[in-house]
């Protein structure tokens, strides 16, 4: 074996600049659709195809297109909430930004999650499984907020009073031109 | 512009078109500028975007979510499909080729493989939800497929996002019992899973080089050491990551890796105790099985209740009896069964949901009620149970099963007679099986010559 042949090397380069990628790509990608298509013929045979697909395609859509625009617009709102009301005088006051979207962001993640519980959305097959209500995981999840925001709030009192003593720090903007 | 771009595409030549099929599909053409919002690399400004940010992540979801898909896998091996009744998905078809016969020891190996799939699996959703929110822009590239790769790769990206998001949701609302899906959740996600597995595959092994090149390149401890002062936007390149107009940072990137870390940290601590036992139980505040039942021998995890079940008064009273078949089939009475030599050992219960618990169980060996009945050699059982209905009314249990010395019919946990909750007159336990293998309220045992 002495490498490819010059007329193969040139054709494998013109198959892959029509391809617009290595051939293995290729390859590795047919590989993943006969895998993936393969399950997929299992789906159907199991007579749940419909169902599958539309919670399928919906779980992708439903974070591009929901979920995600969701938090970014919550961001957006904290962000330009947040310069609005720095106050310019002190300069001693450091950004609370991140002190508000920590717990904020953390407590709705246990939302996201935990959401059936907090708001008794399984309580039917709970009950009957566990033979307990789901009554206790609204105030379990109100309490976690709790402690999150009060324990970012007391973080930034500290980081006050850390910087309370310190020349007033210029305000911090990425350096324009 | 394009207009005369397009008309000068063809070969030159003036041919004569010798059959006006090429023209008569007007292709779709695809504008050049990308329409305003999304599609333009300006809207997405944050300064934390880029390469380096993704690697990170992706590096961390690769081994994370191996191990979650590993661990998946073996419990559906957990349950030996291969036996008859046992196989919530039997059209499965090349699907099952791993299985095997799955081990009686260690006794804890469910309780750990399993606990880690879902807690684990708990775990990564924020690293997951971080790893999309960091490649958002590239949903809106523009122009929508470059080339035949970029169109093939895009529609594999379908599978892996959409596969990722099907698996943790079917997931997390399963555990908590949410059954709002128009699926069986067996069937769904364990093709789910194999979708998604094929997905993911190809997606680590086209994209591992660049991450390796990536985090060589800029190395860790640089981003990790920055402050938010001293963050800056990583260099312009072509992952399309990288905003071309970066906002100013409001978080540095350490700081978003710990936000990250912390939402992960807090799913961990506050369901991780519904696996563990002792006091720690009680640190699963958003757990569903971390609940407290009180002090008494009984009062651990419940997991279908009698009533739920409809289970009877009547059918477990003094009238109850054991029906063993095999070669010399025998009727026990409960009395009869205490007078049989008993056995105790401390074994968990292991749910797919991922919660479990150690009990001291009290029983007669599954192999003594084998020879009372005249089975000899190697022999399965097919349990049988008084609840009505239920995909595991019915269930096999393998030769290898049957044959440890530790798998009982028990009667006794902790001390006490069961509760009614917990399978009274009789349950199946069987060490490191799962916890719907082992059956409650038994009523009948078949044994049979091993099949295989």
């Amino acid at each position: 074996m002495s490498g490819l042949p010059p007329r193969l090397r040139e054709l494998r380069e013109r198959a892959a600049a029509r391809y617009g990628a290595n051939p293995l790509q290729l390859l590795a990608l047919i590989a993943c659709f006969a895998l993936a298509g393969y399950a997929a013929g299992r789906v159907f045979a199991a007579g749940i195809w419909i169902g599958f697909l539309i919670w399928f395609v919906g779980a992708a859509i439903f974070h591009d297109f929901v979920l995600f625009p969701l938090y970014a617009l919550a961001d957006v709102a904290i962000r330009s909430s947040s310069r609005h009301r720095r106050i310019p005088v002190a300069g001693r006051w450091p950004p609370w930004i991140n002190y508000l979207r920590v717990p904020a962001g953390l407590s709705a993640l246990l939302l996201l999650v935990w959401f059936p519980l907090i708001l008794h959305g399984s309580q039917h097959e709970y009950r009957k499984a566990v033979g307990l209500d789901t009554t206790p995981y609204l105030g379990h999840w109100l309490l976690v907020t709790a402690v999150l925001f009060a324990g970012s709030a007391v973080t930034y009192a500290l980081s006050v009073r850390a910087g309370a003593g310190r020349p007033p720090t210029p305000p911090r903007h990425l350096p324009k031109a | 512009m394009s207009e005369s771009r397009e008309s000068t595409h063809d070969d030159g030549e003036p041919r004569q078109p010798s059959k006006a099929r090429r023209r008569r599909v007007p292709a779709i053409r695809i504008p050049d500028n990308p329409p305003p919002g999304p599609f333009r690399p300006e809207f997405w400004r944050s300064p934390l975007r880029g390469p380096w940010l993704t690697s990170v992540l992706g590096l961390v979801l690769l081994g994370g979510i191996t191990v979650v898909a590993i661990t998946g896998l073996l419990s559906y091996a957990a349950y030996n499909p291969w036996l008859p009744l046992n196989d919530l998905t039997p059209g499965k078809g090349l699907l099952g080729f791993y299985l095997f016969d799955w081990p009686t020891s260690p006794s804890w190996l469910y309780r750990l493989t399993q606990g880690t799939h879902v807690i684990l699996g708990l775990t990564l959703l924020p690293v997951l939800l971080a790893k999309l929110w960091s490649v958002i822009p590239k949903l809106f590239t523009w122009p929508p497929a470059r080339s035949l790769a970029h169109a093939l790769e895009r529609a594999s990206l379908l599978l892996l996002v959409g596969g990722a998001i099907f698996e943790f949701v079917t997931g997390i609302l399963n555990i908590q019992l949410f059954y709002v899906f128009p699926f069986s959740f067996y069937s769904a996600h364990l093709y789910g899973a194999w979708i998604f597995i094929a997905a993911f595959v190809v997606h680590a092994a086209i994209k591992l080089p660049r991450v390796v090149g990536t985090l060589r390149a800029r190395g860790v401890r640089h981003d990790l050491g920055a402050s938010l002062a001293e963050t800056r936007p990583e260099p312009p390149d072509d992952t399309g990551l990288v905003s071309p107009d970066p906002a100013t940072p409001t978080m540095s990137r350490r700081g978003l890796l710990a936000f990250v870390g912390g939402g992960s940290l807090a799913l961990f601590g506050l369901s991780v105790g519904q696996s563990i036992d002792g006091p720690l139980r009680r640190t699963a505040l958003l757990a569903p099985h971390g609940r407290i039942y009180g002090p008494g021998p009984n009062d651990f995890q419940v997991n279908k209740t009698a009533a739920a079940m409809g289970i009877a008064p009547a059918e477990t009273g003094d009238g109850w009896r054991l029906e063993v078949q095999g070669p010399r089939p025998v009727r026990l009475s409960r009395a009869g069964l205490l007078a049989m030599p008993l056995h105790t050992y401390a074994l968990p219960i292991a749910c797919v949901e991922g919660w479990s618990t150690q009990q001291e169980w009290t029983g007669v060996r599954l192999t003594d009620l084998a020879r009372l009945a005249g089975a000899a050699g190697a022999v399965e059982v097919v349990v049988r149970s008084l609840q009505k209905g239920g995909v595991f009314s019915r269930v096999s249990l393998s030769a290898q099963q049957v044959a440890d010395p530790r798998s009982m019919l028990a009667l006794r946990v902790n001390g006490a007679d069961l509760s009614l909750d917990h399978g009274y007159p009789a349950r199946i336990i069987v060490p490191n099986a799962p916890g719907v293998h082992c059956t409650k309220w038994v009523r009948r045992l078949e044994f049979l010559r091993e099949s295989a």
